[in-house]
């Protein structure tokens, strides 16, 4: 069968077996933890609560002042502590709320009847429901899921995608969600297509996980929405990537996917709308894959949004080795490294990765040779060798004029050098550098 | 180039001892692949080309290899040296840059000249630019190029195989090479003897099966791209085609064009270099085909019988420009929303 995918892009290798087989397991209440009032692209929430304020689970304590911008709720029940600026997995530091647990769980799944059919449903109270629960982006950028749903009136949207391709190495939360609850995700998706107003609906899977490929297939058989099965490939699960693939089209440079009629939303994303509508339950867990060569246990866990890493490494058999280590919030293709685990678990926390060893890059860099190798991986077309030493040395007109801010930052340029150049750290400098002069 | 900085975790007394977390930019894992292990693998598949000079031309051929590869060692340790750059002669390059110029040296030639040839290869065709990854042109062809303007007697001096006049009972017989029985003879060469190698010329030259089983390998360890030995190829048959065709009396067949010369060398190990070819598609298509029909017209029109070097080199100038003028369009590029 000839598989569908996009041009270009690379086959890393994935080392997804050391959890892709394992079931997602309930993580331990966390004692503490800090929900940070901004988890999403968009405005920072407003706090809701003051120190000494007893909130209860799933309590929103941050509030959305503007349209991009998702709620943020306590993910256990207890008191607050403090709110104070503390590190933040995206990096830099970020408001945040710091709870301190009575060990008090609530029940969601019983707690309410009400959701148990769409029809009842008109597309406005969906997506207001789903801002209300905070949903944003599970797939790791975190962008707030109400506003992608609400495309404006003169876009007409004509197919919804689920994104479930998880092409980065190591993970496999959205893999796990798949096969262990394919029901409810469909379901999710069923929401946000109704949300949406649209009734055609493609689930991408890569062919490296046949069982999810068919738990989604025999749930979806008979209806409107369609498997596609896609070429295990990295970028696949990149929405540009995604679209050419599945349906032919490019979305233009500087376009979103709603310029060409389409709706791209993440598996984790679906399931936390499904629970949102069954159980009123706002996005206070998530399914983190904790893995990679410096992990005793590689597991996939339900983890509560501002559990600390280290809390969730523990859980894991903490981590291996002595020397040098390399935590990542994500996988090791996008993911970013952190410089404490303090850090707490946030919406698009999709995987925690631990890199140790011959794993850890090498910092030596060499001359670029020219092979061409970052040119003929590049799933946008760019020349990121020479947009590296642009965006390196601040020569930002041509940057631009060679497509810098085309990139999708997928990194497959640095993966393949083999100089070991740095291409997309350079390349992200250029992007910040013209960003700052185009703002003045 | 420091892309890597240590932070050190909160202070935790009563726990653990400090752990040592490292933060780089993304992407965090790399490729397991770097500039000693490609040519590494290059100097592998010159292996059988090697080996088939040393059959035909015995102990002269493993004496020239010898000598071109010691003197771009020493060059290139000497220039770093000196430079006080990081000292990189083990990585195979300088050492490919010395087979390839042995195997482009005819049998007979002195040891001094090809060192000579090998020094300046080194030195001004590679380091003077900044060494490996800024030379504009190939550095062996260039070394080369010095030999032929500054001893163009013995650079076209040649000798038949020795696994040939061995079983005559002479030590070397001079001859030309079937490029220049065809250009100054209007003779032709059989295409078994050009494939298997038993003929006059360079060294490494001979043999296009040899040469053919090295490129493969490259390929299969996907270092080359199709499109730049079979491109380049592909066009000097074509318009060597185009003339065999007007006046099949006078200009040689196309495959004869293919397989005799440095074509073969020149195709799977020089066009290409990734130094000196273009990176985007469409400028190594125009690299490859303008190459090819130099190739050809310097070989039908030229003073030389044989035209690949200068072919090559030639095209190697224009790389930088053809990589400025034929970005491929971004994804999504002049697409309507």
């Amino acid at each position: 069968m000839n598989l569908r995918t996009f041009d270009h892009g690379i086959h890393p290798s994935y080392s997804k077996e050391l959890t892709q087989n394992k079931k997602i397991e309930k993580a331990i209440l966390p004692k503490k933890v800090v929900i940070p009032l901004q988890q999403h692209i968009g405005a920072p929430c407003k706090p809701l609560i003051k120190k000494g304020d007893a909130v209860e689970e799933g309590q929103k304590i941050g509030e959305a002042t503007t349209f991009v911008t998702a709620p943020v709720h306590s993910s256990i029940s207890g008191k607050v502590k403090d709110i104070e600026r503390l590190p933040y997995p995206g990096g830099g530091k970020v408001l945040s709320v710091i709870i301190e647990g009575d060990g008090a769980i609530k029940e969601w799944s019983n707690s309410t009847d009400i959701g148990l059919s769409l029809g009842m449903y008109t597309p406005e109270a969906l997506r207001t429901i789903i801002k209300e629960a905070g949903i944003v982006g599970m797939g790791g950028a975190a962008f707030p899921t109400h506003v992608k749903i609400s495309p404006p009136k003169d876009k007409k949207i004509d197919a919804f995608i689920l994104n479930g391709c998880e092409c980065e190495p190591y993970l496999t939360s959205d893999h796990r969600l798949m096969v262990e609850e394919s029901e409810k995700i469909v379901w999710g998706m069923k929401t946000l297509m109704k949300a949406v107003g649209i009734e055609n609906g493609y689930i991408g899977i890569e062919d490296n996980k046949p069982d999810a490929i068919e738990a989604v297939d025999r749930i979806t058989k008979d209806s409107n929405i369609k498997v596609v099965v896609l070429e295990t490939k990295y970028p696949q699960g990149a929405e540009k990537m995604l679209i050419k693939a599945i349906l032919n089209r490019k979305v233009p440079v500087g376009k979103l996917p709603m310029d060409v009629g389409v709706v791209v939303n993440n598996v984790g994303t679906a399931y936390a709308v499904y629970e949102a509508i069954k159980y009123n339950k706002p996005l206070i867990e998530r399914i983190v894959t904790v893995s990679g060569n410096g992990v005793k246990e590689p597991k996939n866990l339900r983890v509560r949004v501002g559990t600390s890493f280290e809390d969730v490494l523990n859980q894991c058999g903490g981590i291996t080795m002595d020397g040098e280590r390399e935590v990542l919030n994500g996988g090791p293709m996008m993911g970013i490294s952190q410089t404490t685990l303090e850090v707490p678990v946030v919406k698009g926390t999709s995987g925690i990765t631990v890199l140790s060893g011959e794993e850890i890059k090498p910092g030596k860099v060499d001359p670029c040779i020219r092979c061409g190798g970052c040119v003929e991986v590049c799933p946008v077309n760019l020349m990121p060798y020479k947009l590296g030493d642009l965006g390196r040395l601040y020569r930002l007109d041509e940057f631009k004029a060679w497509g810098g801010l085309t990139c999708i930052e997928c990194g497959c340029c640095s993966y393949t050098c083999p100089s070991k150049r740095p291409l997309l750290q350079w390349i992200r400098v250029g992007k910040v550098k013209v960003r700052e002069k185009e703002k003045l | 180039m420091e892309e890597k900085t240590q932070d050190k975790p909160q202070e935790k007394p009563q726990e653990k001892p400090v752990e040592k977390l490292i933060v780089s930019s993304s992407p965090h894992f790399l490729r397991d692949e770097n500039i000693p292990k490609i040519m590494h693998a290059v100097v592998l598949a010159l292996l059988p080309a090697m080996a088939a000079s040393v059959y035909f031309f015995r102990f002269r051929a493993i004496g020239l290899i010898i000598v071109s590869v010691a003197t771009c060692l020493a060059t290139e340790y000497a220039f770093q040296k000196i430079r006080k750059k990081p000292i990189t002669v083990w990585d195979g390059s300088a050492a490919i840059t010395g087979i390839l110029l042995a195997l482009t040296l005819p049998p007979s030639f002195p040891y001094y000249a090809a060192a000579l040839g090998s020094a300046f290869a080194i030195a001004i065709g590679k380091q003077l630019f900044g060494g490996i990854g800024y030379n504009i042109f190939n550095p062996a062809l260039l070394g080369r190029a010095f030999l032929m303007a500054t001893y163009p007697v013995l650079t076209t001096t040649w000798s038949e195989p020795l696994a040939k006049t061995a079983k005559a009972g002479v030590d070397a017989v001079s001859a030309a090479t079937p490029l220049a029985l065809m250009k100054f003879e209007g003779k032709m060469t059989s295409h078994m003897d050009l494939f298997f190698g038993n003929i006059a010329g360079s060294m490494g030259e001979t043999s296009a099966i040899a040469i053919l089983i090295g490129g493969l390998y490259l390929r299969y360890r996907s270092y080359i791209n199709w499109k730049l030995p079979l491109g380049y190829l592909g066009s000097m048959a074509f318009f060597g085609a185009i003339f065999y065709l007007i006046n099949p009396s006078k200009y040689p067949d196309p495959l004869f064009h293919i397989l005799a010369g440095g074509a073969m060398l020149g195709a799977w190990f020089m066009v290409t270099d990734m130094v000196t070819s273009p990176v985007t598609p469409l400028g190594q298509w125009i690299f490859v085909i303008c190459g090819g029909f130099l190739a050809v017209i310097i070989r039908l029109f030229g003073g030389l019988p044989e035209g690949v070097m200068y072919s090559i080199l030639l095209m190697n100038a224009f790389v930088p420009l053809l990589n400025k003028h034929t970005r491929p369009k971004f994804f999504g590029e002049g697409g309507q929303a």
